[in-house]
């Protein structure tokens, strides 16, 4: 059984006087522990494909199973569950949210699922620590640097425990430099720690990093490849 | 699940995020509140005053005045007489007691001490009427009157002045130049509401009043005559009665108006009783649109916090908030906002009520009644109207609300 296997799925959404599909039958399989990134130009349907796949959204027909159940069997609150316990996010604009503590945004998603305030607390720390922010933990978005806030993100998205960690355009916003790091984290947590990682970018060499590439054009996959050249895997 | 512990951390943090903003938003409440417990404050207390009032004057009692405007020069002389009193107590019913009044200011002397009073001539009913309670010696008794003896009993003021320390009772005072005993002193009523001293008065028997003191002997001429009924209720019975055996007893047709007049002084005060009823009972309108108007611009804020954070909706969806935790965050960010409003209102509540009752010169009267009521209703305001923000909010879309720019 797959981890995430979506059956023929598409999806439109309502423009103007008519509807427009931007999925037009997506189907695929994603293993536990796999490095998968989505490519293709803006529109083709690569982060609406995610989004479905983070149960953030869901699809117009066709089927979405998670771990092998039908997801769209599950009610709001069951979806929130879902992405509370099982799928980490993190997006281009980090989505931090302002005038609030690194550490109390890592925080946040364990005061959804009912952790205690000292396990909370620890918990964060462990996973700020693990991103290198061990010093920052008490500063505000607004005084952290870019490459700082996305790893807050990170630290965000695995503090749960959630098993995937689903990343839209995580080195958007960034320098060449600070996305080679953030990506090299990426590769650690899905080497070290088993995360399923599902990326969506544009860039090639941020692509690069993953072990398998899909490729996405006008609402569908035109290509599905093993990476043969993962770039910085001898470095982990 | 999260906790609500948690949520109201989450919220207070919010609602701190904008100090300025969340307390200008509950000043609609603060206002509201602040004007119920005025209002009731200052109503109960003007309440009070009135039934301390009542209870000064004695209750369920009215006035009969002649009504001099219209003395006609073709009827009888008319003015009220003693046999009116007297008629007044035989053939009405419902009545306690009746006291004629003959009033004049006199000197009143005792070895060198010498006081202007005003003296009142009356029967022993005037007591009763008036409710006087004697603290030493006695009070006037029918022999008095039909005897028309010498006698006096001393408001507290009159027996202070006259006589200090010494005991009044049983020594000869001058009225004008006639010689009084005093017999008795009345218990002292204080101040009343005008400031005017009740317990400056000396009470003599009607009889040598008029023999005495206002010349009116042989008439049986009397100022008033005060009337007690046996309830508020029954006053207005009781004056119906007046008015017919007046008019009878006075010959006037029917065509001709009464030559005398009738003051429920109970029902004047009870009718002010009402007005001040009235009057709280406006504020307490205002009040409730005040309190709807605060709650209208809490929702008014609430809704546009809920889109300007929109994002932070869709973050906290997207890390696994639930729609029921969403509208709670905003229903306690509301409720937070209404409460926090109603303590305010009730600490300015509390102020004005005492500032505006120095002014009015009553005292407030605080119910806890009243402050359990307001901080329900501006709780009931905050759940009310929180509640479609909240639910608003908890509606998002998480995909739309992170999208939202």
């Amino acid at each position: 059984m797959a981890l995430l296997e979506l059956r023929e799925i598409r999806k439109s959404f309502k423009m103007g006087g008519g509807d427009l599909e931007v999925l037009h039958g997506v189907s695929l399989l994603i293993e536990k522990g796999e490095f998968v990134a989505m490519m293709g130009p803006s529109g083709s349907g690569k982060s609406t494909t995610m989004n479905i796949l983070g149960c953030l959204d869901v699809p117009t027909s066709g089927d979405y199973l998670l771990e092998g159940k039908d997801v769209a069997t599950l009610d709001n609150d069951e979806l929130a569950t879902i992405r509370n316990r099982m799928i980490g996010f993190v997006f281009q604009g980090f989505n931090l949210l302002p005038r609030t503590s690194a550490l109390a945004n890592v925080e946040m998603p364990m005061l959804y699922s009912g952790v205690g305030a000292r396990e909370r607390r620890r918990r964060a720390r462990e996973a700020l620590d693990r991103m290198g922010l061990g010093d920052r933990m008490n500063h505000d978005p607004s005084r952290l640097s870019g490459g700082q806030q996305q790893r807050v993100a990170i630290a965000r998205g695995i503090v749960n425990r959630a098993p995937i960690l689903m990343a839209d355009e995580p080195t958007g916003n960034l320098d060449t430099k600070t996305s080679d790091e953030i990506m090299k984290l990426f590769q650690d947590l899905n080497v070290n720690e088993g995360i399923t990682i599902v990326l969506v970018t544009h860039e090639a060499d941020v692509a690069a990093y993953a072990r398998r590439i899909l490729r996405f054009r006008d609402g569908i996959i035109i290509d599905d490849e093993i990476n043969a050249r993962v770039r910085g895997a001898d470095a982990v | 699940m999260i906790s609500t512990v948690e949520i109201v951390k989450v919220s207070g943090r919010a609602l701190l995020a904008n100090k300025m903003r969340s307390f200008l938003t509950t000043l609609g409440i603060i206002i509201g509140v602040g004007a119920v417990i005025a209002a009731y404050a200052v109503g109960q207390g003007a309440n009070s005053v009135i039934d301390k009032q009542i209870s000064m004057l004695g209750s369920n009692f009215m006035y009969v005045f002649p009504d001099r405007s219209s003395v006609s020069s073709f009827s009888n002389p008319r003015y009220l007489t003693v046999s009116d009193a007297e008629a007044i107590e035989r053939e009405c019913s419902g009545v306690v007691a009746v006291a004629p009044l003959a009033e004049t200011t006199a000197q009143a002397i005792y070895g060198s001490a010498n006081w202007s009073a005003e003296v009142s001539g009356s029967t022993p009913g005037f007591s009763v009427v008036r409710e006087w309670l004697v603290e030493s010696g006695r009070d006037l008794m029918d022999g008095d009157i039909r005897s028309g003896s010498k006698v006096c009993v001393l408001g507290y003021t009159v027996a202070d002045k006259l006589f200090g320390e010494e005991e009044p009772v049983g020594k000869v005072i001058r009225i004008r130049t006639v010689p009084f005993t005093v017999v008795g002193v009345f218990a002292s009523k204080g101040r009343s509401m005008g400031g005017y001293d009740q317990d400056d008065f000396i009470l003599v028997p009607i009889t040598t009043a008029q023999r005495r003191l206002t010349r009116n002997a042989n008439t049986g001429r009397v100022g008033a005559i005060m009337v007690k009924g046996v309830s508020m209720k029954a006053l207005n019975y009781l004056e119906i009665q007046i008015n017919d055996l007046l008019r009878e007893r006075h010959r006037i047709r029917p065509d001709r108006p009464n030559d005398f007049s009738v003051m429920n002084i109970s029902q004047i005060l009870d009718v002010r009783r009402k007005a001040t009823q009235t009057m709280s009972l406006l504020l307490g309108a205002i009040a409730a649109i005040s309190l709807i108007v605060g709650g209208i611009g809490i929702m008014n804020i609430m809704l546009v916090s809920v889109t300007e954070r929109t994002r932070e909706i869709g973050i906290r969806m997207a890390v696994g908030a639930k729609s029921g935790d969403i509208r709670l965050q905003f229903l306690i960010e509301a409720l937070s906002l209404s409460l926090l409003g109603g303590v305010l209102g009730i600490l300015l509540g509390t102020a004005a009520g005492i500032g505006l009752s120095a002014i009015m010169n009553s005292p407030p009267v605080f119910g806890v009644g009243s402050i359990v009521l307001a901080f329900v209703f501006s709780a009931l305001v905050g759940v009310g109207f929180g509640f479609y923000p909240a639910w608003k909010a908890s509606l998002l879309n998480p995909i739309d609300a992170l999208k939202y720019e």
